[in-house]
């Protein structure tokens, strides 16, 4: 092996693949078979990057060259830049031998367009291919789909991939004509809405014949790229909606713009990294998956945009006062879930621990309530709760002001969900 | 107040248990042999484990708790967190003197702790899994050290097994000084007795010569993927505290 050539291949072809977000490594259900090498079930994140985001799969591209020209791609065509491609079999290889040493769950492979799609998309599954059938690896694999890749690599690509892609790139049909000339929406609507039909009808196959083949179990995903285009919120928003719903993707991923080329399409290069905004959306988007929240109640005409100083769940509240104060020994769930300082966890404990009598501030704190936001929203057993009639307004100036220094030496840190 | 003293197993705790429901004891404090005390005038009694009574109380505990229950005070117990002794007994007793099930409880200080220890135990569990970075070494064995807080290796038995069933591991705690290993077949545990010259991290004569060349590759694989316009410290740390690093391949 020429461990120089291989580490400077590395170097380019991981360089390039960063900007890709969506890096879980969870969904599947994969198991290690026949005394093999790994399993993919559990979404381990085995590093985290100087700038905090989960280092949990070998994320790289096949190659960097590419025959278009995306404005907002350091691998576009006109962008002068060092480029390489790895063989199949040197994949493969860094593949198992980060994964025995516990380095990552899997490999996460995407690739710029040489020649065109099928034949790119032919190589990518080579490598999925080898990993399975020659190194019985049960890791997790995720392949990023190229659009315009034939129907039959599309279904070979899911018999070995754990998870599939095909990135949106714009939340917009506009912006994507605008950044990039070369593709087309369509052409990535179609491979998702066969994907989704395809992996629809396997799971019901696996259903009957439990000896059916697995197709992508972890399901498909797609990235949008925030802040390049003016698209605001509520259309971001509502696309990621559309695609939840329409295609049963597993996880839309936000990816804040980060400048990297001078184009006047483009911000600016020393535009900051929209990363307050990209949390704001994650958070939005956990409110619609697991908080029983309607897109429309989150951001609409009215209120196209997410409030970047308080996250989307208090920002709820406070223009819905009149659903509050909500009472925790007796509300249900779906109403626990809506008051802002509590979250998933402590819901369930709250509804769990009522049952052994009802309970006070004390408990709630234990409980891991955060009181100096639910406060304002809740009563409890106990005579004192908040009795100012307040309004959302003040309510939310007084929470600022509580957590003001916090918030603003965390300002560009803030990446906790609730 | 009265002060108990048990040998620190599992049984012994539970031996203790059956005592203070013999003698009614209301007001007790247990602790391991060998934990000083500041208490001058108190009773003190010595618990002798007594496997019968142990399993006594756990047959009792069965039938007030689910299997899952029962697991975690053994979970809590196993963890070796200090003095956390009379919040088990506390969750134990809680358990046997109320009229039903009370894991769910949450409004009970034992219950919380305990289901706070579960948190703990798990992250820590969830931290060896991810963290654990495995060195090749001449024999084929794929060997790692660990210094975990608390003490979750046998936790961590299942996980391995099924991940890397094809290749021989060594998983070392290194301040406990006791280590699991398979040998493809079985899981064993076992402790070792290392030189002073030579410490249980000391092993790269042992490497295989293309150990270094992935480690070289993994360190700038690391490089290369993070965003330096993103550079976000306190997060990195709060991910990864700063005390697992020097076992992070990438990180040394
Ligand atoms: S097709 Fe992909 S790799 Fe090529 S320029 Fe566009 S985004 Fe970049």
């Amino acid at each position: 092996m020429n461990v120089d050539r291989i580490t400077e291949k590395l170097n380019i072809l991981a360089d390039a693949a960063k900007y890709d977000v969506s890096c879980a490594s969870s969904g599947s259900k994969r198991k290690n078979e026949n005394k093999g090498l790994g399993n993919a079930s559990n979404g381990i994140c085995h590093s985290y990057t100087e700038d905090g985001r989960c280092v949990s799969l070998l994320k790289i591209l096949l190659t960097n060259h590419c025959i278009f020209d995306c404005a907002y791609c350091v691998s576009r065509k006109s962008n002068d830049i060092k480029r390489a491609a790895f063989t199949v079999q040197e994949v493969v290889d860094l593949t198992i031998n980060f994964y025995r040493r516990n380095y990552i769950e899997g490999l996460f492979l995407s690739s710029g367009i040489f020649k065109d799609a099928d034949y790119t998309m032919e190589r990518l599954v080579q490598v999925a291919k080898k990993l399975r059938t020659e190194n019985n690896f049960n890791g997790y694999i995720h392949l990023k789909t190229i659009p315009g890749a034939s129907d039959e690599l599309m279904r070979e690509a899911g018999l070995y991939a754990d998870r599939l892609s095909v990135n949106l790139e714009m939340p917009t049909e506009a912006g994507l004509k605008l950044l990039a000339p070369d593709k087309n929406r369509q052409a990535m609507i179609d491979p998702m809405a066969f994907l989704k039909k395809e992996i629809i009808q396997r799971t019901e196959e696996k259903k009957l014949f439990k000896k059916a083949p697995m197709f992508a179990p972890a399901g498909q995903s797609t990235q949008v790229i925030i802040g390049a285009t003016p698209e605001n919120d509520s259309e971001i928003l509502q696309t990621a909606n559309h695609f939840y719903k329409n295609f049963n993707l597993k996880r839309v991923y936000y990816s804040g713009y980060v400048p990297v080329l001078a184009d006047k399409r483009l911000p600016g290069l020393n535009t900051a990294v929209p990363m307050v905004r990209e949390n704001r959306l994650y958070q939005a988007d956990w409110l619609m998956r697991f908080y029983g929240f309607k897109v429309n109640e989150i951001v609409n005409t009215q209120q196209p945009l997410l409030d970047l100083d308080i996250d989307p769940k208090l920002g709820w509240a406070i223009r819905n006062m009149q659903a509050f104060p909500v009472d925790v020994n007796i509300a249900d769930i779906q109403m626990i879930l809506r008051v802002p300082g509590v979250g998933l966890l402590s819901a369930q404990k709250i509804i769990s621990a009522r049952k052994f009598g009802r309970l006070n501030w004390e408990q709630l704190k234990a409980i891991g309530v955060a009181l100096n936001r639910a406060k304002y929203f809740i009563t409890c057993k106990s005579n004192s709760f908040e009795k100012r009639d307040l309004t959302g307004t003040k309510i939310k100036q007084f929470i600022l002001a509580e957590s003001q220094s916090k918030y603003l030496k965390n300002q560009q840190n803030q990446l906790s969900i609730f | 107040m009265t002060r108990l003293i048990y040998d620190g197993t599992f049984e012994g705790l539970l031996t203790a248990v059956f005592e203070i429901y013999e003698r009614k004891l209301n007001y007790i404090n247990l602790q391991k042999i060998g934990v000083a005390s500041t208490a001058m005038f108190e009773d003190v009694i010595n618990v002798i484990t007594d496997n019968d009574r142990a399993s006594r109380v756990l047959n009792g505990l069965k039938k007030k708790l689910s299997a899952n229950g029962v697991q975690r005070v053994y979970i809590a117990h196993m963890s070796e967190i200090e003095n956390e002794e009379n919040n088990i007994v506390g969750f134990i007793r809680h358990a046997f003197d109320a009229g039903r099930n009370i894991e769910e409880d949450y409004g009970n200080r034992f219950v919380l702790r305990i289901s706070e220890i579960m948190v703990m135990m798990r992250r820590e569990k969830h931290r060896m899994e991810a963290f654990i970075r495995f060195q090749k070494l001449k024999d084929e064995t794929y060997y790692a050290v660990i210094e975990p807080d608390f003490n979750v290796l046998p936790l961590l038995i299942r996980h391995f097994r099924s991940r890397y069933a094809d290749q021989k591991w060594m998983i070392y705690d290194i301040k406990r000084n006791y280590g699991l290993y398979y040998d493809l077949h079985d899981t064993e545990f076992i402790s070792m007795e290392f030189s002073e010259a030579k410490s249980a991290t000391d092993v790269e004569a042992s490497n295989t010569e293309d150990e270094e060349v992935y480690q070289h590759l993994w360190k700038n694989y690391f490089k290369s993927v993070n965003i330096a316009s993103r550079k976000n410290t306190k997060l990195h740390v709060r991910h990864i505290p700063k005390r697992y690093w020097k076992h992070l391949t990438e990180k040394i």
